[in-house]
């Protein structure tokens, strides 16, 4: 017995050419139509240019989507799901071959012995992957699958049916493999699920064979096209999407959102609205992630906000959109009303729960966005008046005096004590800026983080100055908590001001400031966090430091988000740090990119969200059971967030916190000591 | 139903470092950043909420000089429909009294059913509303802290009584109302709606486009002038508890239940 021809043969009546043929038809149009409805909104959506750089996005595809390259960061659902991948990858050809075999009787299936084993054992490694996957759901049920009741509903059922589907797929295989190699007496890969069901199929005549092989047959295509059909309804669509998501991804992640795409700066104040109000305020890529999520909950897991039980779980912001896109945009049924997402769909506490830390988006395997969209649904509520009462004051104060605390601007260079020439309006010049912006100018803590800086400045050598009451805050997170108007000016202010002292260079000891120097700002000159200042100085032996005096600390470097996953700057600290003789350091287990965020700088501070913990105290204990007794950071926020922290937690004396710049000051050989300077730093 | 609100500028607390000055009957001017009154804000936010509810429309005004436009003007960007200043050089140096009578004739020449106020000038003495009330012979409400509008000319309001305790009253309309601070959330004015309504004119009236009789106004007819500011004497410094933490929530409790602090 040949390939029998599943189209030749009769299936109650009916021929089985013309039962295929009517089965593909209907399905396919079926599938045409639902996604159809699909694409509905993205139509509706706002703008978002995604189609240029096809090398860089094919480069993408290659990398996320072909080796699903962010999979193993979670080893077993990662080992898991690539298995099923690479099956799916091998078992294409497989699957089309055998629908035109339902349609024609002479068709030859392409292949030879060699693609014959691998699709083998590539049906059995799927088969496999899904029992276990489904086992892991309904068993070990990780937690990050489960879902908080005012946060949206789990889908493990949905997951599990998929699983189920995907098994009788590969069964249905397997018989109609198996069904055939008995009745040709022909042996099939050792160990294959194609081999198991050939032994239990030895003993079985001819026409039972037979009867399993068209059996086989029939359900491997209906299962087939209901697969098709049902994906476009839940997680599975992004079977089809993710390519798509993968390819159209935001290649510049360090670039915020514009407020509109193609409207330029000038003409903003004629847009009616800003920001995401209503669903149709998405752009169609952001539309597009929604479709794609495969609610793998890797996202929440990493997110800070979630893991302290704020009403933040990017997961769920995600779902949630999807489960709005399909009850608004019905495959049956006329599309509907736009609603206000905030009040209905989110809470304003979601919103505003969000640190931009990034570390969700540096986790999803299929590269969906978050914080363009949390600002951009920001930017809705600023417009419409809806800013929580803590953040008016401090926003008004940065209108007015360009700091959030309202204090006078020229008390802004008061931390240096006279010591620091202020280059603005003062007739001094030099080739470096320290852009010190807000906190360090004006909190009586972080004063100390900008001596040290100076004071290192001076050790190395660099001609440098700052901008005193010229300078304005940087607007960082003006700008992330979605009051764009209010940023431009700031960064305009900013922007005339360095300018206008001729300086070649920025640096700064504030990552946020660096952030937006260096992505939000586009008219100044090239800015440096000053732990890749002191790491080259310490390359160049310019910088040198004496041992440490006390021999008992164990240090912990903590990332700081805008410094670590959002500007990859993970190594020059530790370099900085593995300089100092004697210092021993250990990393925790949440570290580099997958740092665990303080608790939010800039307007964050000001602002009391509800939570069960601090995100600080989660920071201080990992810490604590890395076996370390000193944090070093390297953001002034960072350091407000754990000192506070450190206190909360009962945990003074036994855990202290210093920055990179206090650390790096206080133990650098001075060559000729700065009487001023050294009385600065403390 | 159309509302009133007076609204009016002082020295922003948030955003300076108050200090006298050198004679000490003023504080330091120079550099001081000014801002609509913040009491104000929750008046027109709460007109706002009315009329977003039944209709009608929001009107601010304020007494000033000429540069005090920017007051009704943040109000607009805020959403209210209409913005007025009152300004003549011979209004200043009123008392509240003097306000009041300015307030009294722009309110005479129009028709309101509702007139609001904040429940204070943070540098004043809460007593403009109530004046108006008594000139204009409506009713008058202080520290309201909720509004109902219920049928036949009629409003059902809370207010704030000592202890934490509120008393609801019926008043009929149109009457003042100074509106306690914790009524509402007033929503955000960015820099982007301030620079919406920056082109819209805001009309200016002054003594004579009001028919005010000038020497009911201004400093020489002030019955109340200030004489004198000063900084109180620090008292006792902070006191320190000391002790286990049980200990310390126990002596914490009892201080706070000696003062009154626990009904």
């Amino acid at each position: 017995m040949q390939y029998p021809s599943p189209a030749a043969a009769t299936y109650w009546l009916i021929q089985g050419r013309t039962l295929f043929a009517t089965l593909y038809i209907l399905g396919t149009l079926c599938f045409c139509w639902i996604v159809a409805k699909r694409l509905q909104p993205l139509l509706r959506a706002q703008r978002d240019p995604r189609f240029d750089r096809p090398l860089e996005r094919l480069r993408n595809v290659l990398q996320y989507w072909l080796l699903q390259w962010r999979h193993p960061r979670y080893p077993l659902a990662g080992t898991l799901h690539l298995l099923i991948f690479a099956g799916f990858l091998i078992l294409a050809v497989r699957a089309f071959a055998m629908l035109i075999l339902g349609v024609s009787a002479t068709f030859v299936p392409p292949g030879g012995p060699a693609y014959d084993i691998l699709r083998a054992y590539a049906a059995t490694a799927v088969f496999a992957a899904v029992t276990v996957a489904a086992l892991r759901r309904l068993i070990a049920k990780p937690a990050r699958y489960q879902a908080p009741a005012p946060l949206g509903k789990g889908r493990s059922a949905d997951a599990i049916f998929l699983l189920g589907l995907i098994a009788i797929l590969m069964l249905a295989d397997g018989v109609i493999e198996s069904s055939l190699a008995a009745a040709q007496n022909r042996s099939l890969p050792l160990v294959s699920l194609a081999w198991l069901l050939r032994q239990a199929f030895a003993s079985r005549p001819p026409s039972a064979l037979h009867n399993l092989y068209l059996g086989g047959y029939l359900l491997h295509a209906l299962t087939f096209f209901f697969l098709l059909c049902y994906r476009p309804f839940g997680i599975q669509f992004h079977v089809e999407t993710s390519l798509f998501s993968i390819y159209f991804a935001k290649l510049d992640r360090e670039l915020l959102k514009p407020v509109r795409w193609g409207i330029p700066a000038e003409n903003l104040d004629r847009v009616k609205s800003f920001g995401v109000k209503t669903f149709e305020d998405f752009t169609w890529k952001h539309m597009l992630d929604f479709y794609s999520c495969a609610d793998c909950g890797r996202c929440s897991d990493q997110c800070p906000a979630n893991a302290v039980g704020r009403a933040l779980s990017p997961r769920f912001l995600t779902t949630k959109a999807r489960d709005y896109s399909f009850r608004h945009y019905p495959v049956v049924g006329s599309a509907g009303n736009g609603t206000p997402l905030v009040g209905n769909l989110y809470s304003e506490g979601e919103i505003w729960s969000c640190t931009t830390c990034g570390a969700c988006e540096r986790e999803c395997p299929l590269l969906v966005e978050y914080i363009d969209k949390i600002v951009d649904l920001r930017r809705g509520l600023v417009d419409d008046g809806r800013v929580p009462q803590a953040l008016q004051k401090p926003l008004k104060a940065l209108e007015v005096r360009g700091n959030p605390y309202g204090k006078l601007e020229r008390k802004r260079a008061d931390w240096a004590n006279g010591d620091v020439s202020v280059l603005a309006g003062g007739g001094t010049h030099a080739d470096t800026l320290y852009f010190v912006d807000s906190i360090t100018s004006y909190d009586d803590r972080i004063q100390a983080i900008g001596r040290a800086t100076a004071s290192i400045l001076s050790e190395a050598g660099v001609h440098f100055g700052i901008l005193g009451a010229a300078e304005r805050d940087s607007g960082h997170d003006v700008r992330r908590f979605g009051e764009e108007t209010l940023f431009f000016a700031l960064r305009d202010n900013n922007t005339q001001a360095i300018r206008s002292t001729g300086v070649r260079r920025i640096v700064t000891s504030d990552p946020h400031a660096y952030n937006a120097l260096k992505h939000d700002y586009s008219e100044v000159p090239p800015v440096e966090h000053m732990s890749q200042v002191i790491a080259r100085e310490v390359r160049t032996g310019r910088i040198r430091f004496e041992p440490l005096a006390n021999r008992s600390a164990i240090y912990t470097y903590h990332d700081p988000c805008y410094l670590g996953r959002h500007n990859r700057i993970f190594d020059d600290p530790r370099y900085v740090l593995d300089s100092i003789p004697g210092l021993k350091r250990v990393e925790m287990s949440r570290c580099r990119d997958r740092s665990f965020c303080c608790g939010g700088g800039g307007l964050a501070l000001f602002h009391e969200v509800k939570e069960d913990e601090r995100m600080g105290v989660r920071r201080v204990r990992m810490a604590a059971e890395a076996g370390a007794n000193v944090m070093v950071t390297a953001c002034p926020f960072c350091m407000v967030n754990m000192e506070d922290a450190i206190k909360v937690a009962g945990m003074e004396g036994k855990m202290a916190v210093i920055d990179l710049m206090e650390l790096a000051a206080q133990q650098m050989v001075r060559q000729a000591v700065s009487p001023a300077l050294e009385r600065g730093v403390n | 139903m159309d509302i009133l609100v007076c609204a009016r500028k002082v020295p922003d607390t948030a955003e300076n470092e108050i200090e006298l000055n050198r004679a000490g009957n003023d504080i330091e001017r120079d550099d001081l950043v000014y801002s609509v009154n913040e009491p104000d804000n929750y008046a027109v936010e709460a007109a706002l909420q009315i009329t977003e509810k039944i209709g009608g429309s929001v009107t601010v005004v304020t007494v000033g000089g000429e540069e005090d436009d920017d007051v009704p003007r943040r109000e607009m960007a805020m959403g209210a429909h209409h913005g007025v200043l009152l300004a003549d050089e011979c209004f200043q140096g009123s008392d509240g009294r003097g306000i009041a009578t300015i307030l009294k004739a722009y309110v005479r020449r129009n028709h309101f059913d509702l007139i609001l106020t904040g429940v204070q000038g943070e540098d004043g003495a809460a007593q403009v509303g109530g004046m108006l009330a008594a000139m204009l012979d409506y009713p008058f409400a202080s520290l309201v802290n909720s509004i109902e509008v219920v049928d036949g000319g009629k409003l059902r309001i809370g207010r704030e009584i000592e202890g934490g305790s509120r008393e609801m009253n019926e008043i009929d309309l149109p009457c003042v109302l100074s509106i306690q601070t914790g009524i509402n959330e007033p929503r955000y004015v960015g820099m982007r709606g301030i620079r919406q309504v920056a082109s819209i004119p805001i009309p200016a009236l002054d003594a004579s486009d009001l028919g005010l009789d000038t020497a009911l106004v201004g400093a020489a007819a002030a019955r109340v002038v200030r004489i004198d500011y000063f900084v109180p004497p620090a008292g006792d410094g902070a006191r320190m508890l000391t002790g286990r933490r049980p200990e310390i929530a126990g002596q914490l409790l009892e201080i706070v239940a000696g003062k009154g602090g626990l009904n």
